[in-house]
Parts: C-alpha cells; sequence; structure tokens
C-alpha cells in the first residue's frame, strides 16, 4: 500500500523536485493519494477529509527541499500531523489515595474487553498496584467463567457473585468488597451492549452513578471501520471517557479508527491490545500508529532522513550566513531567509529580541507578524540585483518597490537604512570576541527587545537641542574620521 | 415479513444516531441533475457504510455514465439500488450432503461473533427438523466451551466437548465419529477465533478441515465465515485468508443491528466471490436471518 501511495504521490509530484513551492495544484494529486490511503485505512469518511483539507493548507507554500522528493516531503507532513492528532499519550493511571481507584470497562459486543480487564490488571500489578476484577458481564454466557480463568492464570481476585443479580448490585458491592480486603485497584469488566440500545447503555450510567470509576475506557477493535464514531461519540455521551484500549492490533487492520475515535470524541487512544496473551498490552504510540494507517513501508526511517535533511540545510545556511557576515556582504537574500527560519520557530513577539536591529525596523504598535509580512513584501518585490545590492536603489526603483509591495517609498527608504545599519553591526559583531558579543546583546536586550523602536545603533547622544545643519556636518566629519 | 423485521431493525437503530447517516433517504431526493455534488453524497454514504475505495468506485463510475446530468429521480434510485444489488447474491441457506451428517464449519477472527451465530444456526435448524450436533473446538480461549455449553443446553442439542487447551482438531474427529454412530443430520463445528495474520492458527485451521474431511467424505459441506459488520476494510483481508486456508463457501454477517452496515461484502463478493448466506440482527437466539440483498440494500440507503 505505502509503495502504492509513494509511487503515485512521486509520479504527481516529479516536476516539482529540488526547486519551486508546494502549490495547491501540485499538492492536490498528492492528498488524493493520502485521502485514498486513510478510507483503506478505515478512517472516518468525515475524518479523512477534514484531515486532507487541513494538511493541504498546511502544505501549500512550503519550500521544496532539495535533494528530497517533494512527495517525501508532503508524506512527512502527513505524519507529522496524524501524530500530532493523536498524541500525546498519558497512560498513567490517577489514583485515589483514600479509597480503591475504579478502572471501568466499556465497548460493544467481541471487542475483547474481558481479555482487556485481565491485562489491565496484570499491567496495574506489574506497576506494584493490588488489582481486583469484577466480573459485570452477565449477559454473555460463562463471560464470568472467562473472567476467573484469567484472573487465575495472574492470580488476582476476580468478585462475581452467582445469578440472578443485576451488574450494578455486583459492582456496588465489589466495592465494598475491595475496601474490606485492602485491594486498591478495581476493574469493572461490563457486557458488550450496542449503543444504540437505550436499557443497557442505561444500565452503565447506573454502575457510573453508584461506582463513580476513576477512569472509564472504550475498548475498541482495530478492525472497526466507518461506525467506530457513531459508538465512541455514543458511548463518550453517555458515560465521559477517559481513554480507548485499541485491541487485536497484531492484525493486519491498518486501524483508521483510532484516528476517527481521537478526532470526533477528542478521546486519547491509551492502550493497544497486541496478542492473545495477557501480557501483550503495550501503551499507546502515536508514532507507530500514524505509520501503520499510511501504510506499511518504513515511513519512520523517511521522517528521520526529511528532519536530518532539514538539519542539514539549516545547518549549510547558517554557517554560509556565518561567512558572508564576516565579510560584511550580507544580502537582503540573506536578511529575508533569516527571518525565514525565524517564522519557523514561533510566534514573532518572542523572537524579536533574538535577531540584532530586528526590533529597529518594526514600530511599537504594529503587530510584528504584520510589520514582518511588509517587510517581506518589500524585499519580495525587488530584483535580484537590488537585493545583492541595496545601493543601486534609487527614488524610480524604490517607488516602483513600493507600488509592488503596497507600501510608500518613504517606507523602503527607511528600512534600507536599517538594513545597512543592522548589516554593520553584524559584521562587528561577527568580529568580537564572545564576550563583548555578550556585552553588546545584552546592551542590545535591554534597548532593543524590551524597547522595540528605541534606537539602539547610532547613538547620538543627548544634546538638548535640536542641531543646527552646520553642527550636524561636524559631527558627521567626526564620525567618518573615526572609521 | 422476517426482513421487514430486519429493516425496521436497522430503521430504529438509524433513527437514534443522528448526525453521520441522518438525511440518508433523501439523497434521491434531491433536486436538480446528477453533477459531481450528487456523486460526492453519494459516494460519502458509500463510504460511510464501509462500502470501501475500489467497490465504491465502481459504483459511482457505473451511475456517472449512465445518469450524468440527468434529472435525479426514480430511476436513478432504481438503477442504483439494482446495480448494489447485482453486486450481491441471496443467501442460498445451507447445502446439505446427500446422505449421512452435513458438516458445517465455522471460523472467523477473535469477537467477530461465532459462538452466538452458531447457537442461532443450531437453534434455526433444528426448528427445519433436523438433529443438531456442535463441536466445541475453541479449546483456546478461557471458558469458550462453557460459553457453548450453556448455549446448547438453552437450545436442547447435543454437544462434543473436551477441556480447555486440548487437540481441537482431536474435538472434532470425536464429534463427527459421534454424528455417524449417532445419527445426527448436522455437526456443526464451532473453532477457536483467530486473526488472519496469525500462520500457525491458521494451520491448525486446515488441520481441523482435514480431519473432518477425511471422517466424513466431502465434508465440511459448508464453511462459514462470521465477520463482523462493524468491521472496515480488514474485512476483506480476512475472507481472503480464510479462503485460501478453508475454502469458505459462506459468511455469516453478524452484528447487523448496530448502526454499521458491512458494505465490505461488495469487495469480498467482486473479489473472491465469497455470498453472504445469513445476517445476524439481534441478540436473541431467532435473530438470524437469510441474507436478502433486497431488504440489505434498502437497509444501506434507508
Amino acid at each position: 500500500m505505502f509503495e502504492g501511495i509513494q509511487r503515485n504521490l512521486s509520479e504527481a509530484l516529479k516536476k516539482l523536485r529540488g526547486r519551486g513551492r508546494i502549490t495547491e495544484a501540485n499538492v492536490r494529486d498528492a492528498m488524493q493519494e493520502v485521502r485514498r490511503a486513510l478510507l483503506d485505512a478505515d478512517v472516518n469518511y468525515t475524518v479523512a477529509n477534514d484531515f486532507v483539507q487541513r494538511v493541504t493548507e498546511r502544505s501549500i507554500g512550503q519550500q521544496v527541499l532539495r535533494t528530497l522528493d517533494p512527495s517525501e516531503q508532503i508524506f512527512k507532513i502527513v505524519y507529522d500531523e496524524l501524530v500530532a492528532l493523536m498524541g500525546p499519550v498519558d497512560t498513567g493511571f490517577h489514583f485515589a489515595k483514600d479509597r480503591p481507584t475504579v478502572i471501568m470497562l466499556c465497548g460493544l459486543q467481541g471487542q475483547g474487553k474481558t481479555t482487556s480487564a485481565g491485562k489491565l490488571a496484570l499491567t496495574l500489578r506489574e506497576r506494584g498496584r493490588k488489582p481486583m476484577l469484577v466480573a459485570a458481564d452477565l449477559q454473555r454466557p460463562a463471560a464470568v467463567d472467562q473472567l476467573k480463568v484469567l484472573g487465575d492464570q495472574i492470580g488476582v481476585t476476580v468478585y462475581s457473585e452467582p445469578p440472578p443479580v443485576s451488574p450494578v448490585d455486583v459492582c456496588r458491592r465489589a466495592l465494598d468488597h475491595a475496601k474490606k480486603y485492602l485491594l486498591d485497584t478495581v476493574i469493572l469488566d461490563t457486557a458488550g451492549r450496542l449503543h444504540v440500545d437505550e436499557m443497557p447503555m442505561d444500565e452503565l450510567r447506573q454502575i457510573d452513578r453508584s461506582c463513580r470509576p476513576d477512569q472509564v475506557f472504550f475498548v475498541c477493535d482495530a478492525m472497526t471501520g466507518q461506525d467506530a464514531v457513531n459508538s465512541a461519540k455514543a458511548f463518550n455521551e453517555a458515560l465521559d471517557l477517559n481513554g480507548v484500549i485499541l485491541t487485536k492490533m497484531d492484525g493486519d487492520a491498518r486501524g483508521g479508527a483510532a484516528l476517527s475515535i481521537k478526532s470526533v470524541a477528542q478521546v486519547p487512544i491509551k492502550f493497544i491490545g497486541v496478542g492473545e496473551k495477557l501480557d501483550r498490552l503495550e501503551e499507546f504510540r502515536p508514532e507507530g500508529m500514524a505509520q501503520r494507517i499510511l501504510g506499511q513501508g518504513d515511513i519512520l526511517s523517511l521522517v528521520e532522513k526529511v528532519a536530518s535533511i532539514q538539519q542539514q540545510i539549516g545547518e549549510e545556511e547558517r554557517l554560509e550566513q556565518q561567512r558572508k557576515l564576516e565579510k560584511g556582504d550580507f544580502t537582503l537574500d540573506d536578511f529575508r531567509k533569516q527571518f525565514e527560519q525565524m517564522k519557523k520557530m514561533g510566534p514573532m513577539k518572542d523572537l524579536l529580541g533574538s535577531m540584532p536591529g530586528m526590533s529597529e525596523m518594526i514600530s511599537e504598535d504594529e503587530d510584528p507578524e504584520k510589520a514582518f509580512t511588509r517587510i517581506q513584501g518589500m524585499i519580495d518585490s525587488m530584483t535580484k540585483e537590488e537585493r545583492r545590492n541595496p545601493d543601486v536603489i534609487d527614488i524610480n526603483r524604490r517607488r516602483r518597490i513600493a507600488a509592488g509591495s503596497g507600501t510608500e517609498p518613504p517606507e523602503i527608504k527607511q528600512f534600507l537604512a536599517q538594513f545597512t545599519q543592522m548589516r554593520e553591526v553584524m559584521r562587528k559583531m561577527s568580529q568580537m570576541s564572545i564576550w563583548e558579543r555578550v556585552k553588546m546583546v545584552t546592551g542590545m536586550g535591554q534597548k532593543g527587545a524590551f524597547l522595540p523602536g528605541a534606537k539602539v545603533f547610532n547613538k547620538k547622544g543627548d544634546t538638548g537641542h535640536r542641531k543646527s545643519p552646520k553642527e550636524r556636518a561636524k559631527e558627521r566629519k567626526n564620525k567618518r574620521k573615526k572609521r | 415479513m422476517v426482513f421487514r423485521a430486519i429493516f425496521e431493525k436497522l430503521k430504529v437503530g438509524l433513527s437514534k444516531t443522528r448526525g453521520v447517516f441522518s438525511g440518508f433517504a433523501s439523497l434521491f431526493r434531491l433536486r436538480g441533475k446528477v453533477d459531481r455534488n450528487f456523486l460526492a453524497e453519494m459516494e460519502k454514504r458509500l463510504y460511510l457504510a464501509d462500502v470501501g475505495v475500489t467497490a465504491t468506485f465502481l459504483i459511482i463510475e457505473q451511475v456517472r455514465q449512465s445518469f450524468l446530468n440527468k434529472e435525479i429521480g426514480e430511476d436513478v434510485e432504481t438503477f442504483v439500488k439494482q446495480q448494489l444489488k447485482e453486486m450481491l447474491t441471496a443467501g442460498e441457506g445451507i447445502s446439505y450432503a446427500a446422505n449421512g451428517p452435513t458438516v458445517v464449519m465455522v471460523a472467523g477472527v477473535n469477537g467477530s461473533g461465532k459462538t452466538t451465530s452458531i447457537a442461532k444456526l443450531a437453534r434455526r435448524l433444528q426448528q427445519d427438523g433436523k438433529k443438531v450436533l456442535v463441536a466445541a473446538c475453541d479449546t483456546y480461549r478461557a471458558a469458550a466451551v462453557e460459553q457453548l455449553t450453556v448455549w446448547s443446553e438453552r437450545i436442547g442439542c447435543e454437544i462434543v466437548k473436551n477441556q480447555q487447551g486440548s487437540d481441537p482438531a482431536s474435538v472434532a474427529h470425536d464429534a463427527c465419529e459421534r454424528a455417524k454412530a449417532r445419527g445426527f443430520d448436522v455437526l456443526i463445528v464451532d473453532t477457536a477465533g483467530r486473526l488472519h495474520t496469525q500462520k500457525h492458527l491458521m494451520r491448525e485451521l486446515e488441520k481441523i478441515h482435514r480431519v473432518v474431511a477425511r471422517q466424513i467424505p466431502g465434508a465440511p459441506h459448508e464453511v462459514l465465515l462470521v465477520l463482523d459488520a462493524t468491521t472496515g476494510q480488514n474485512a476483506i483481508a480476512q475472507a481472503e485468508n480464510f479462503e485460501k486456508a478453508v475454502r469458505c463457501s459462506g459468511i455469516i454477517l453478524a452484528k447487523l443491528d448496530g448502526t454499521a452496515k458491512g458494505g465490505a461484502i461488495f469487495a469480498i463478493k467482486q473479489k473472491i466471490d465469497l455470498p453472504v448466506k445469513f445476517v445476524g440482527v439481534g441478540e436473541t437466539l431467532d435473530d438470524l436471518e437469510p441474507f436478502d440483498p433486497d431488504s440489505y440494500v434498502e437497509a444501506l440507503f434507508a
């Protein structure tokens, strides 16, 4: 399957290799393949469509990294989104201190509740608890016997009562039993039931009310199809689920239900059952699940590859810029690249101080994000030559750039002046010792980061009166001498 | 009519879960022409019923070719339903051996509903006047033998069993001997649930099949695969693998009384020509019906 998706993706995106940006047109074919893969994996139709829509939007505009197949890059984005959607996972239990902790299992018939109850008991015992199993499935013939056998196998107490008795009463009395015998964790194994049957669902609500479980787990078969959202939603509405145990993961089902349930009911998957033996319960890993939903191929290594290339390119660019800085030929192109990278690092506001001179360019009352877009627009409206050598920009060019970026010519002038200053400072900085650099940065931190709009460089010293043209000319002359 | 009952049950189920399925019936009541929107809407419904990528594509293509830009109306509805019905075949029931006991072997993945389906099937055959014996060959899962024993007591049929952990093939062997010796009409063999990816367990299933075939010529006369209607596209892989191991003759589609539709049966029929014979539509012993494509397709769009 994965190979199939990969091949089709590659076909669709061949022309993109190593250059350009991902655009809506060229991502669409790829996303069709992703959508197909999700539907094949039994991800709910609506969930799959929403997901593809969101990832498409996220992909558009991303630069295609060189040495990387664009399809691989899109795959990485898809994978990341899947992981983000299904994680993070908290498989810790929250135990009550003064009374037995109650864990309740519920779900449709044949999902694996009883087996999961046994597995959970074993896991809890390994974590140092004293668990007790409660046979509250009085519906299925011999379900009580099954739980007793499992309890025997792992040496865990099983509480049951001979029929006729109601599951609600069994659960309530089981709690008393646990308190009496100092068993600190109670696992309620309820009968499987259909989410559309009112009476059995009501019975669950009654158990919920009388036992007040600390955690309610929904047990769901990994092979479940589109219907997973319906049942999960209904159970969640009735009981307010805390987590999902996804069973039968040792089969070859791709388990799209995990994604569906998480997105529709907002209930996290906590554990997965990976075999019939009682020690086959594992903590849920979104990474593994994302890989499985997308297909059987080795996505992890692909993901690592993309990440390492991204890092490598970042590193190369950083070194290149460093070198340029030292030589003083840091261009507007480099500048743009630099804050492109910064954008990826987080909200602009937090980063203003991390780039010297940055705060200079943005006035106090302007939203930094907007300001960056504005500056980006200016740079993008320049020709290659202008970006390399801003000195050629005269008033005519300024007008053209202003028209192209929706700004005013004076703004261009101001920006270029600030850029020249910044380049100078950066050149100096790159030649400074670390100590000097720290001094400078902290100084800038005070003036720049905390007082956006303050003039950090080009300190004039306050003379208390407006200088005459003559005085200014003198000052300029002095400055030139200093250099 | 029994089909009416299934239909009603499905409708009751559906009426309780609004949201995803709401407005299902209104598809053919839409106004306007068969266009992209209509096809997309139809596609959505098929996907939500677990019909799957390939089968959905096929159906949508057929409708596109025949009805694109034509008015939405009854003829579209009739055509679509007809197409879907033709992709399925009616459940023929059990084909009996000419003489001697008829052996029905039942297999499936864990929790699909094998044991319950066997109880229902045994009950049904008894009502047809057959003398039924069941063999408890699920010797693996805890208390599975007890579960079948309880059922056999409830419906009043004989059972052949051994304790948990014994060889399932030997239980099958004993059951065949008993069926021949005591003149039973039908022997239903329950097997342990197994995921179709577990090679050794699939081989064990083949062994049971072989033992039965050696004991009674022509047996097993039926090999029924129990599929859970809530299962998605994995049902296809299940069908393929069980078919490969024990040459299935039909499907029991269990748990059709929920909101799931088990739409994977279209792809299964298409791919390996395995028909659905019975559907499980409830929790009581009488809730097993022969599969009827008409009411199934109606329920799909109901």
